[in-house]
């Protein structure tokens, strides 16, 4: 004796939160069964195993008749095959495209190739993030890059109109599309320990202070592509560690005004020609601004960090012979602001 | 040239990828209509085509434009080969043809394949233009409105009920023709889906000119049926309830004619459920029930058939103790004397004599079937029931009734017989009824007959099929009769076919029913009727036995009304209809459902046949003891809305029974039940003192969990004309006595109380277990299969429809009866849990109208089918209600039962069901819990419900109509304003790739899911919101996994409305609306 077939469907969709985190998160059935008991849902309504494995099935066969629907999230709102409240197709929206900071992490700045894709296996198993669950984000990553890819406008703005996200969340796959579209590399070990969320806040930095949409609003991959022109500019700058003259005077302005406030000055004043060659230098490479890392020692407080970026960025305006005083405002805003996110533990 | 027909193809979205190449689409759209089709433009490379196409126009005959649907076939353009189709569209153009339904369609439709499911969208516009046509013999019924809902509809009330009206077509099953072997599945899906929306407008056509006929507009309660038949044909069969209705505008109502208050001021008040009340009586324990089979025969003439009438003796445990467990008998006298040789051979007839019931007199009567015998057939008839019929007739002419009132009934009954007589089927397929309209209930009236559709003689006509309905429907009007009513309610029909065999079956109420609304210019003479009718209390008349107690149609035990202490009540009550919103309950009402399971042999032909029809009656006989068993449990003593369905498989009869039990406080309480084992000593006395406890705990558990606290004290106080000094010791007693002092007792106090179950065999300790299984739901849950659900009525917003359906095989091959029924039941209970785990956020919440159908569609598959609404309700109003309730009663009770008689004589001319209703009115507030809230219901108020009602409709900017759906003629909150035409239609799924849809589970999911968007589109292009009395009539499964393939047929039907929140139109009349003049004159006031 078996059950050979057995369906519920409601003329509003039945759909429980829980369940569907479930399945999101790539549990089979019977695991989600297993869950679902030690959830104690079965003390509820004194439900059997067996009533919790046929919700469970009619659930997840719910979620994947909408899984298409949720590629593209605008169809939800007007299909007629389900009815969904509202509030509940936001819900489901939200979370299908919601992802693991641990995952999203691991790719972060790669190409959203196929060859990526092959690595998810490797990916799952160093973030236990089940395979299934890695797949639907890398595939959630890669129809919002290629849906934005070819939009004009403001890159978050086009993300939640598409994709019906909340802004946190449209901002967070702006970040992805940016790196993924330039590039960055996130992988490095030096740069393990900063989570998404640092990456995601230097990504919105760049966004609207570097990139074409920075300055014109009506192009193009306007938020993804870097200013041309502006990273032309940053080449600029390196006059202010290939002269000499401005260098020195540049070091003098910066210690005089940090003598006396923090405690790491000596080290400051020692290590002020290498640091500002390292910064100058990212400038005139930008690859990644993530490079920063030599600004990073162990022994400087954030607030010392604060400090003398703010002494160094200001004095440069004092230099008489320095005359790129808008780019390099538009430079070190960003790498300052950047600098701050990253100078955690 | 009576009809201009225009259809406008606006736009299509969501197309699927024809071309693989382009990744896009080259749609363009053919409309048709009858023979004319009409084609747009290409729109090339799109998904999401604009065609905006001109206005075709199509002229036809009125005729067509009822029975033809719009038929809209989207393709893509191929240059170089054939066009491929994506799908289509039907659209039934019915809607258009009334003056007050929908006057255009607009809106997105699915695009169905029927094996791809739906395929993206198309905006089309659909209007039409009637002339009047003058022209007498006209084969069209444009005008005539078409109701599924089983009671008045809101905002319409009755001026003239006609009655039955039935018409039935037949047509070869496009499945079985020739060609079927040539086309494509799909070809011969959509011919099969095209042929039915064909037959079932031209069903309605011709059901819609008897109308016309009768004088009527409209058919209320309008069921269609579908029998596939398979070799021998496709029928479409229909039956409905003809009425003259008037809409009422809801300025106008009631308060101006007395005579429209009977229907509008409770109706208006709220057409939910005031208008579902009508009285109705009870079904005394009678079932009666006739079985017909073919049977092998002597001669070999075509097609034989054997009626044999069981009067299932559901009552016989009440009466005999000793009895009890009289299984294998079907106890009736064979009366006909000319057949009672007949009977003696028929195998497992073996006839006991059912003490009271039996009658030696009246033994003549032919046998009704014999009315129709031809030549060419020989006719066995054996009826049981003969006496029965004579006895009970012979009373309505004068035979000796009883009380007080009889001679006044007796000249009611017989006006009202005139009346009705005149028609050949006073049938009713209405199970709710304005107030006033039911007068008694005698009981529910059931026939079934096995045929075989290989001897039809010509399939292609109706003639045969005709005949086999009016043989059982004039079985069921005799049954009517011996139960002493001149009427059948709650009337339905319906069919289980397996290969060559099919059981037709019908099952109703028989009533009494006020003839006011029988007649011509009903109006006026109701004026002069009512001083003649019964002083009957509203909320007790209906359970008042409309038979004569001398000589009672079966045995039943009978007491004195425990409300008004004047008429005899019987004391347990079956109806096929729904509880009377004026009838006094206690407590909630509960689903109570019996299950039965019977293997039998595999045959062929007559041999199957009779297998059968032997079966048949043992089935009959054990559902209504289960039945009567778990009333009992339940401490209830009434059912109603009971839908029995004996389904035929290969090898095996599956039966469900499905009831809502109540306690009406006008019937005696029930006893408990006792065990009692066979002989001493026979089974250990611990056993059966342990089981005996069980049961007892059961039945005090179901007491609270229902809470049924009848009021007797304070009926006592009242004082009732006959003492019963037994009363309220039988209330406790099966509690509180050990089970050794029963068996002696209830030989002593005997009948009042007793329900032995008596233990003589390992199946009978089985069928105890059994009982014991059914679990009460959980809390917060209660459950029901009628429109009203006893005891709760303060609803709020949330609705979820839904339907389930599950499949088992039974892999074991020899299984036993015994675990055939523990799989069977367990199969129900579980699909139950599953409901109140699935739907526990709801809580508290109540499962209304639930329905089960069951099939074997398979040698070794049992199939279950449920559809449902879950509705929640305020927890806390109800137990005020409760709590107050029994402080009130006596005092109340007493002012009533004074009342009345003095409203009768002080106000003549005003129809006596008028002081029903004020009275009523008088009680709702303290005592009649349950009325009041389902006044509340209907009354404009409720902020909690409407507001969330409301906000659903505003909800997000998203294009969709929300479309909400209930198997019930009402939505919880709203009030109808406007009906816009039936919704029925039919679908054909089939798939080659089975297990890439996801098995059997995702191909049905998907299936079903689509059939709701696609009504719920038709009902948005209509311009409603939502659909009463949805109910999914046929849903048949057939799989084959080894070919990875499966088709599915669905036929739903309902009825589109727009409704509005209460709110929204009536202002702040919230407060406490108890009277019911109160609430109509709200009403009126909108």
């Amino acid at each position: 004796m078996s059950v050979e077939l057995d369906v519920f469907v409601g003329n509003t969709t039945i759909m429980d939160e829980e369940v569907y985190q479930l399945w999101l998160d790539g549990y089979t059935v019977n695991d989600a069964v297993k869950v679902r008991m030690e959830g104690g849902v079965m003390d509820e309504c004194e439900a059997s195993k067996d009533v919790l494995l046929s919700d469970t099935m009619d659930q997840y066969r719910t979620f994947q008749m909408c899984e298409r629907l949720l590629h593209s999230p605008a169809k939800l709102a007007n299909q007629l095959l389900f009815q969904i409240p509202p509030h509940r197709q936001i819900m489901l929206i939200e979370r299908y495209y919601a992802f693991d900071d641990t995952f999203v992490r691991e790719v972060l700045g790669k190409k959203l190739s196929k060859g990526t894709k092959k690595d998810l296996d490797d990916i799952s198993a160093k973030t236990s993030v089940t395979l299934k669950s890695c797949r639907r984000q890398f595939d959630n990553f890669k129809r919002v890059f290629k849906v934005v890819e070819e939009l004009k406008g403001p890159l978050v703005e086009n993300i939640r109109q598409h994709f019906l996200l909340s802004d946190k969340l449209a901002r967070d796959y702006a970040a992805i599309v940016f790196f993924a579209n330039n590039r960055f590399e996130t992988g490095k070990r030096k740069l393990q320990y900063l989570s998404f969320q640092d990456f995601a806040f230097c990504a919105g930095q760049l966004i609207s202070n570097w990139t074409v949409g920075a300055v014109d609003n009506m192009v193009e991959d306007m938020d993804v592509d870097l200013d041309k022109e502006f990273l032309q500019e940053l080449k600029e700058l390196k006059i202010l560690i290939t002269d000499k003259d401005l260098l020195d005077q540049h070091k003098s302005l910066v210690c005089t005004a940090l003598r006396g406030k923090t405690k790491v000055f000596i080290e400051m004043e020692g290590s002020f020609k290498n640091l500002s060659r390292g910064l100058i230098n990212i400038a005139a490479n930008i690859s990644l601004p993530l490079r920063l890392y030599p600004c990073r020692s162990d022994r400087w407080s954030a607030a010392d960090m604060k400090l003398y970026l703010t002494h160094y960025t200001n004095s440069a305006h004092i230099l008489d012979t320095f005359k790129h005083q808008v780019v390099w405002d538009r430079y070190m805003g960003v790498v300052k602001s950047c600098i701050f996110k990253m100078y955690h533990d | 040239m009576p009809g201009k027909l225009k259809a406008k193809i606006v736009a299509g979205r969501h197309l699927p990828v024809m071309d693989r190449a382009s990744d896009l689409t080259d749609a363009f759209v053919e409309v048709k209509f009858g023979n004319t089709t009409f084609k747009t433009d290409v729109c090339p490379k799109s998904l999401n085509p604009q065609w905006n196409s001109e206005w075709f126009k199509f002229e036809v005959d009125d005729e067509d434009l009822q029975d033809e649907p719009l038929q809209i076939t989207v393709l893509d353009h191929d240059t170089y080969s054939a066009n491929d189709a994506i799908g289509k569209v039907y659209i039934d153009i019915d809607p258009l043809l009334y003056s007050e339904a929908a006057s255009v369609i607009s809106g997105w439709f699915p695009i169905y394949d029927t094996i791809h499911g739906i395929r993206g969208e198309i905006n089309v516009i659909v209007k039409v233009e009637l002339f009047n046509d003058l022209n007498r013999f006209r084969q069209s019924s444009c005008g005539v409105k078409f109701f599924c809902t089983t009671c008045i509809p809101q905002c319409y009330r009755a001026t003239l009920v006609h009655g039955f009206v039935e018409e039935l077509v037949v047509n070869e099953d496009p499945e079985y023709q020739w060609i079927d072997r040539i086309r494509t599945p799909r070809a011969s899906n959509e011919a099969r889906q095209r042929l039915i929306s064909l037959m079932s407008g031209e069903l309605q056509r011709k059901i819609g000119l008897k109308v016309l006929e009768m004088g009527g507009n409209a058919v209320v309660g309008y069921l269609q049926c579908f029998d596939l038949e398979g070799e021998s044909g496709l029928v479409v069969r229909a039956i409905g309830t003809a009425c003259t209705l008037d809409k009422l505008s809801s300025g106008s109502a009631p308060n101006t004619n007395t005579h429209m208050h009977p229907n509008t001021a409770p109706a208006s008040n709220a057409c939910n459920s005031p208008s579902k009340d009508g009285k109705e009586s009870p079904l005394a324990h009678g079932c009666r029930s006739t079985h017909n089979s073919p049977v092998h025969s002597v001669c070999s003439s075509q097609r034989l058939s054997q009626n044999f009438s069981v009067s299932v003796p559901t009552l016989i445990f009440t009466e005999e103790p000793h009895s009890v467990r009289c299984r294998p008998g079907i106890f009736l006298c064979p009366s006909s004397p000319i057949l009672s040789t007949d009977t003696l051979s028929l195998p497992g007839s073996g006839s006991v004599g059912c003490g009271r019931g039996s009658n030696p007199r009246a033994t003549t009567s032919a046998p009704l079937s014999s009315i129709q015998s031809d030549s060419a057939l020989l006719r066995k008839s054996v009826s049981f029931t003969e006496d029965l019929l004579l006895a009970a007739s012979g009373m309505g002419s004068g035979g000796s009734a009883g009380k007080e009132a009889g001679p006044l009934r007796t000249l009611l009954r017989q006006q009202t017989q005139t009346a009705l007589e005149q028609r050949e089927f006073p049938f009713f397929t209405l199970t709710s009824f304005p107030p006033g309209f039911l007068l008694h209930v005698g009981g529910v009236v059931s026939a079934r007959s096995v045929k075989l559709l290989d001897r039809i003689h010509n399939p292609d006509e109706p003639e045969t099929r005709d005949a086999w309905w009016e043989e059982i429907r004039q079985e069921i009007k005799s049954h009517a009769r011996a139960l002493g009513c001149h009427a059948v309610v709650g009337y339905s029909e319906s069919t289980s076919i397996c290969e060559e065999v099919c059981i037709l079956s019908a099952s109703g109420t028989a009533a009494i029913l006020n003839p006011r609304y029988m007649r011509e210019g009903c109006l006026d003479i109701g004026c002069t009727d009512h001083r003649f009718e019964e002083p009957s209390p509203p909320n007790c008349g209906f359970c008042h036995i409309p038979y004569d107690e001398l000589n009672m149609p079966f045995p039943a035990q009978l007491t004195y009304c425990y409300h008004c202490r004047r008429q005899k009540v019987p004391d347990v009550l079956f109806t096929t209809i729904d509880l009377p919103s004026e009838a006094a309950v206690a407590g909630k009402g509960c689903l109570i459902q019996a299950r039965l399971c019977r293997l039998k042999k595999k045959a062929q032909g007559e041999a199957n046949a009779t297998a059968i029809s032997n079966l048949l009656p043992f089935m009959e006989y054990e559902l209504h003891t289960q039945l009567m068993n778990k009333l009992k449990l339940r401490s209830m003593n009434a059912l109603f809305g009971l839908h029995i369905q004996i389904s035929v498989g290969e090898n095996m009869l599956l039966g469900l029974a499905s009831a809502t039990g109540v306690y009406l406080t006008a019937l005696p309480a029930p006893g408990g039940i006792q065990i009692a084992g066979k002989t001493p000593g026979d089974l250990s006395s611990e056993h059966i003192s342990s089981i005996q406890k069980r049961i007892n705990d059961t039945i005090a558990v179901n007491k609270e969990l229902y809470q049924i606290n009848p009021p007797e004290l304070a009926e006592e106080g009242v004082g009732s004309p006959i003492p019963e000094p037994r009363h309220r010791s039988r209330l406790f007693r099966s509690h509180s006595e050990s089970s050794d002092e029963l068996s002696e007792l209830d030989l002593s106090h005997g009948k009042k109380d007793a329900f032995v179950l008596e233990i003589d065999d390992t199946d009978a300790v089985e069928d105890i277990h059994s009982l014991l299984i059914d679990a009460p739901p959980p809390t917060g849950f209660y459950s029901c299969n009628t429109e009203n659900m006893p005891g709760i009525s303060n609803w709020t917003s949330g609705v979820q429809m839904f339907t389930s359906v599950r499949v088992l095989r039974l892999s074991n091959a020899n299984l036993t009866n015994q675990g055939l029924n523990k799989i069977f039941t367990d199969l129900c209970e579980n699909l139950l849990k599953s409901f109140y785990f699935k739907l526990r956020s709801m809580i508290p919440c109540c499962l209304c109208h639930l329905n089960f159908t069951v099939a074997v569609p398979e040698e070794e598959l049992i199939q279950v089918t449920v559809t449902a609404v879950a509705m929640t309700y305020d927890k806390e109003q109800t137990q005020e209600k409760t709590a107050e309730k029994p402080i009130n009663k006596g005092s109340l009770e007493a002012e009533e039962q004074l009342q009345f008689p003095l409203e009768l004589c002080a106000d003549s001319s005003s129809s006596n069901i008028q002081t029903a209703s004020k009275i009523s009115g008088v009680g709702e507030s303290t005592n009649m819990s349950p009325r009041v809230s389902s006044l509340e219901r209907c009354s404009p108020l409720q902020e909690g419900r409407s507001r969330s009602l409301r906000s659903s409709r505003s909800f997000g900017g998203s294009s969709v109509t929300v479309v909400k759906m209930t198997p019930l003629s009402f939505l919880p909150g709203t009030r109808i304003i406007k009906y816009l035409g039936i919704i029925n239609m039919f679908f054909i799924r089939e798939t080659t790739s089975l297990r890439e849809e996801g098995g059997v589970s995702g191909f049905l999911h998907s299936f079903i899911a689509e059939v709701f968007a696609m009504v719920r589109a038709h009902v948005a292009a209509l311009g409603g919101n939502a659909v009463v009395s949805y109910s999914m009539k046929e849903c048949v499964f057939m799989e084959n996994p080894n070919k990875n393939q499966a088709q599915c047929l669905i036929n739903v039907s309902g009825d589109a409305v727009i409704c509005i929140s209460e709110t929204d139109q009536e202002s702040s009349a919230s407060t406490a609306n108890t009277g019911q003049t109160g609430g109509s004159e709200t009403d009126g006031a909108t």
